[in-house]
């Protein structure tokens, strides 16, 4: 029944171990640029390890979305705020016997709570495998588009505004911008921008 | 076939490793926010499992939505985090004692 190392089980724990040391790379490694570099592998790798799970449209979307646009985002935003010192981490040592502390509780408590006798898989059998003309994204797309319609525009809403309220924050009026302003131009006087000066005539110098 | 247990302590890990990330770094806020994603990630991650195992389609469709959450939240996180780098010239935790009563 355990049979072990089936191509399922190399392939999951290869995708898991590169996926728990990238995130170890993502909270150690000093320079943000590759703590985001490490992020998109850990990302990489769960989209393997969902994938595993039948569910490929989420890895997918995972990839594409994840990867594609927010891990860019997070790049350029490392890029555009120009941290050339390196950090020195200098809480790092200090906090870190009370966060291994932490960690090891919550790892462990976890462990002991979803051990192998409350979801192995004489408890938890996996499905059956699907049958050939299975798809997900339709599995998906139905139940999203019908029983979830409303969530989904609601999520859509959300992303506008989350749109908008990026731009707003960062957006700044330009600098130097050439405009003219209408009321200064109807407010201004005569006195304001031409002097009529009385000055003696010159007398006429030679050989000029 | 693996078992349910061994994806819910991949998800345990990260979930782990990334609350680690949110006490130890003090310094970079940016790092901070990629400590968030790890959690999303492992929450994810679990509810797929779940799914998988239950065949219930509800909990993809779940992580679908938390997707788009997590998605504008890094969002507006970058958008504040200019903001204030271009106030202060600085992301550094420990120095966002503004509100410091």
């Amino acid at each position: 029944m355990t049979e072990f190392l089936t191509p399922l089980h190399i392939i999951f724990y290869v995708f898991a171990a590169i996926a728990v040391c990238s995130a170890v790379a993502v909270i150690t490694v000093r320079n943000p640029v590759n703590s985001v570099l490490s992020l998109v592998i850990t990302f990489f790798s769960m989209a393997a390890i969902w994938m595993t799970l039948r569910a490929e449209f989420l890895s997918l979307i995972l990839l594409l979305v994840y990867v594609g646009a927010v891990m860019t985002l997070f790049l350029f935003v490392v890029m555009m705020l120009n941290i050339t010192k390196e950090y020195q981490q200098s809480g790092f040592v200090r906090y870190l016997p009370f966060g291994v502390i932490i960690v090891l509780l919550v790892i462990g408590l976890t462990i002991a709570a979803v051990g192998p006798q409350y979801f192995g898989l004489a408890q938890m059998p996996a499905p059956a495998p699907e049958p050939q003309n299975y798809s997900n994204i339709h599995n998906l797309g139905s139940m999203l588009y019908v029983e979830y319609a409303y969530p989904f525009e609601i999520a859509g809403v959300l992303l506008l505004a989350a749109i908008i309220a990026a731009i707003t924050l960062t957006h700044r009026p330009p600098l130097r911008r050439k405009v003219q302003n209408p009321g200064d131009q109807i407010a201004v006087r005569p006195e304001d921008r031409v002097r009529l000066i009385k000055m003696p005539p010159e007398p006429k110098q030679e050989g000029a | 076939m693996v078992s349910l247990t061994e994806y819910l302590i991949v998800a345990a890990l990260l979930f782990g490793l990334g609350i680690a990330g949110i006490i130890l770094n003090r310094k970079n806020i940016i790092v901070l926010l990629m400590s968030i994603e790890l959690i999303l990630l492992s929450v994810n991650t679990n509810f797929i499992a779940f799914s998988y195992f239950l065949n219930n389609f509800v909990g993809q469709v779940f992580v679908f939505f938390v997707l788009t959450v997590a998605a504008s939240e890094a969002a507006i996180g970058l958008a504040i985090l200019v903001v204030l780098y271009r106030k202060r010239k600085s992301i550094e935790v420990q120095e966002l004692d503004a509100l410091k009563g």
